[in-house]
C-alpha cells in the first residue's frame, strides 16, 4: 500500500424522497490503494449520515455495491482509487442505470432478481454441479474461466451499461440471458417462450457493453450469441417434433 | 387477539433470522436496518460454514452448535452454500501434535472426519503445500454471505414480516414503568423521523448491541473484535483449508466464486463505524495463507476488507467463547420488553433466532414451538419480489 496520500474531491449523487437529484461534494484524504467503497463509506461514516448505499461482502462475492464511477459501472468494493482517478482529482459517484433509484446511490433491483428467478439461474453451486457447465464447442481453448456462471454475482452493472436496457424496461437483459444460456434450452425447453421474443434475446444489438463491465468475466454478450443457437436448434428439432 | 407486534434492530445474520423465526411463529414482525440488508459484520463475513472443527479442542459447546447447525443449514437453504468440505492440514510437528486433541474434540463433538494420507490430500487438492504431513477431511462449507441473509430474510417477508431498510434506530421509547415500547427511527430514505410501537424489542446489531442497549439504560459484555481478511482473484482449492492447530491470525483459506479468501486476524478497537484495513495485518494474511497454499504469491489481491465480531466478553481476542447469548433486559437492569441477541457466529445464525425467539415467547406468554429446524428456505431472490 502507498505511503503518500491523495486528496480528492467525492460528487456523490444525492437522491431523496421528493427532492430532485443533486450533486454533494466531498474533500477528502484517500490512500490511492483503497477501494471506491472505502471513501463512500467514510463519507457515511464521518461526514454525512444521511448518504444511503448498497454494500455488504466488500470483496465482490455478493454484487451489492455496484456504481457508476466517473460514469463507467464499477464493483466499488474493488475498483482502486489511483485506477479511476488522480492526486487533486474528481471521483464522481452515480446509482446504477435503468433501476429505480431507492436513494442516493441505492438502487431497486428487484427486477433482474425475479427475472433470474423466472429462468431458473443459480448463483451458488456445489463444485459437483459447477464443473458440470461444459462451455460451448465454438469458443476459444484457454477461456476455461468462462465454465463457472456461478461466478454472476447479480451485480447489475451489465443491465446499467446496456444501451438495449435503456429503451425497454421490460428486456430481460444481459445477466437474465446469461442464466437461460447456462441451464440451456435443451434441458429448460419451456425457456424458449420467454426468451425467443422481442424484449428476451432479440432487443439485444451486441453492443458488447455487459462483457465490458462484467466484475466476473461472465461474458454475458458471447453468452447471449450461443444462445440464439440455441434458439435456432431448439425451433427445428420441434419441427422435426411435430413431423 | 390480533397478532403479537415484534421490532428487530438489525438486518444481519442474527435479525433476518429471528425476523424468520419469529414470523413463522405467528408474529407481527418489523425489522428496522439503518444500511441495506447484512451491510456491517454479517456481509463481511469470512463465509465458513463451521463443522465444529476449529473450536473442537478448546470450545466445545461452540463447536458442537456448528456441527448441528452445519448439518440443518445443508437442508434448508441450499441455495447459499457450496458443501465441498473442508481440510485440517499439519505442516508441522506442532500441528502433528495439535492432530491427537483435534481427533479427540472432534469425536467429543460428533463431527465425522477422516485422515488423510498426505497423497490422497494432495489428490483433492493439488494446490496445498506439497510438504503437508497428514489432513484430515471434515464437513465444512462455504456460504454466500448475503445470500444466505437474504434466504432467511425472503422467507419473513413470505410470512408477512416488513422489513425497513435505511432505517436508523434514534432512540427508544420507553413507558413510565421501565418498559421499552417502541422505537423512534430516521427513514433514511426520506429523511423523516417516525415512531413505532411495537409488544417486544429485539437488538439483533451484533457488535453495535452495547450502543443500542444503552438507549434503554442497560449494557452488554460484548467485545467488538474486528479482523482482516484478503481475497486473492484465483480460486485455488475447492474445498476450505484450515491449519491444524490452535485458533490463530491466518489460518484458514476459502474458495469463494473465482478466489480465495484468507482469514483472519483479530484486535481491539475504539469506533465501530469505520475500521480501516491494516497494511501489516494484511501482509500476515499472505504470509500466513501462502503457508497453506504457496501459489498464493503469485495470485493478485481482488479485495482486502475487515469485519468486526460481536464476542462476548468472557476473554479476550482468540480465547473469548464463540458462543451466542440472548440477555432479557428485565432480568439484567429490571427493563421489560427489550431483548438482546449477540455473540454466536453465521453458522449459528438459526440456532441464535430460535434461542431469542423462545425468550420472546416465554416473556409475552406464548406457547408457539420454533418450527425452523423443518421449513426449507424459499428462494433469496424472492426477498427483492415480494412486496414489503
Amino acid at each position: 500500500m502507498s505511503q503518500n496520500k491523495w486528496k480528492i474531491t467525492l460528487k456523490i449523487h444525492r437522491q431523496k424522497e421528493a427532492e430532485a437529484p443533486h450533486f454533494d461534494e466531498f474533500a477528502l484524504d484517500v490512500d490511492p490503494d483503497e477501494y471506491v467503497l472505502d471513501a463512500v463509506e467514510r463519507v457515511w461514516a464521518f461526514m454525512d449520515r444521511t448518504v444511503c448505499f448498497r454494500h455488504a461482502c466488500h470483496h465482490s462475492t455478493c454484487g451489492a455495491c455496484g456504481m457508476r464511477v466517473n460514469g463507467v459501472e464499477k464493483l466499488t468494493c474493488i475498483t482502486y482509487i489511483r485506477d479511476v482517478t488522480q492526486d487533486g482529482g474528481t471521483l464522481k459517484v452515480e446509482p446504477l442505470r435503468n433501476f429505480p433509484v431507492i436513494s442516493d446511490l441505492a438502487v431497486d433491483m428487484g427486477s433482474l432478481y425475479s427475472r433470474l428467478d423466472t429462468v431458473g439461474a443459480r448463483s451458488v453451486l456445489p463444485v459437483t454441479q459447477a464443473e458440470a457447465e461444459k462451455k460451448p464447442a465454438d469458443w476459444p481453448a484457454g477461456d476455461e474461466q468462462y465454465i463457472r456462471l456461478a461466478d454472476c454475482i447479480e451485480c447489475g452493472l451489465c443491465i446499467s451499461a446496456c444501451p438495449s436496457a435503456a429503451t425497454s424496461s421490460d428486456y430481460l437483459g444481459p445477466a437474465v440471458l446469461a442464466g437461460a444460456q447456462a441451464n440451456g434450452l435443451k434441458r429448460n425447453p419451456e425457456l424458449l417462450g420467454l426468451v425467443d421474443t422481442e424484449d428476451g434475446l432479440w432487443r439485444c444489438h451486441s453492443a458488447f457493453e455487459c462483457t465490458a463491465v462484467c466484475p466476473s468475466f461472465v461474458d454475458p454478450a458471447r453468452r447471449i450469441m450461443d444462445l440464439r443457437k440455441q434458439v435456432f436448434v431448439e425451433r427445428f428439432s420441434r419441427v422435426f417434433r411435430r413431423s | 387477539m390480533s397478532k403479537p407486534h415484534a421490532i428487530i434492530v438489525g438486518a444481519g445474520f442474527t435479525g433476518v433470522a429471528t425476523a424468520h423465526d419469529l414470523a413463522l411463529r405467528g408474529f407481527d414482525v418489523t425489522v428496522i436496518e439503518r444500511g441495506d440488508i447484512c451491510n456491517g459484520t454479517s456481509g463481511r463475513t469470512h463465509g465458513l460454514l463451521h463443522c465444529g472443527g476449529r473450536y473442537a479442542v478448546k470450545d466445545q459447546e461452540s463447536a458442537i452448535e456448528c456441527i448441528d447447525e452445519n448439518t440443518l443449514l445443508r437442508k434448508i437453504v441450499p441455495q447459499a452454500i457450496e458443501p465441498n468440505g473442508g481440510l485440517f492440514i499439519a505442516l508441522d510437528d506442532s500441528d502433528l501434535a495439535y492432530g491427537e486433541a483435534f481427533i479427540d474434540g472432534c469425536e467429543a463433538c460428533h463431527i465425522p472426519l477422516e485422515q488423510l494420507t498426505p497423497q490422497q490430500a494432495l489428490r483433492l487438492e493439488p494446490n496445498i503445500n506439497p510438504r503437508l504431513l497428514t489432513a484430515f477431511l471434515i464437513p465444512d462449507g462455504t456460504f454466500d454471505p448475503l445470500r444466505l441473509a437474504l434466504s432467511f430474510a425472503a422467507n419473513a417477508k413470505k410470512n408477512g414480516a416488513r422489513f425497513r431498510t435505511y432505517t436508523e434506530a434514534k432512540g427508544l421509547i420507553m413507558d413510565g414503568t421501565g418498559r421499552v415500547t417502541g422505537v423512534r427511527i430516521l427513514d433514511r430514505q426520506s429523511n423523516k423521523a417516525e415512531e413505532l410501537r411495537g409488544d417486544i424489542l429485539v437488538n439483533a446489531t451484533g457488535a453495535w448491541a452495547g450502543e443500542i442497549a444503552e438507549m434503554a439504560g442497560a449494557d452488554v459484555p460484548v467485545k467488538p473484535t474486528p479482523g482482516v481478511m484478503v481475497a486473492y482473484d484465483q480460486r485455488f482449492v475447492q474445498r476450505a483449508i484450515n491449519r491444524l492447530n490452535k485458533p490463530g491470525d491466518g489460518d484458514i483459506v476459502l474458495p469463494q466464486r473465482r478466489m480465495v479468501v484468507v482469514g483472519t486476524t483479530s484486535f481491539e478497537i475504539d469506533d465501530l463505524d469505520y475500521v480501516p484495513v491494516l497494511d501489516d495485518h494484511v501482509d500476515l494474511m499472505l504470509e500466513r495463507g501462502a503457508e497453506l497454499i504457496p501459489a498464493i504469491r503469485n495470485a493478485r489481491i481482488r479485495g482486502k476488507y475487515m469485519a468486526t465480531r460481536p464476542l462476548i466478553s468472557s476473554g479476550s481476542g482468540r480465547s473469548a467463547a464463540r458462543t451466542f447469548k440472548c440477555y432479557d433486559h428485565k432480568e439484567t437492569h429490571n427493563v421489560e420488553g427489550f431483548v438482546t441477541i449477540t455473540g454466536g457466529k453465521a453458522t449459528t445464525l438459526r440456532a441464535m433466532a430460535e434461542k431469542t425467539a423462545d425468550v420472546v415467547c416465554e416473556k409475552l406468554g406464548l406457547n408457539a414451538p420454533c418450527q425452523t429446524k423443518e421449513v426449507p428456505l424459499v428462494s433469496y431472490r424472492q426477498y427483492y419480489a415480494l412486496p414489503n
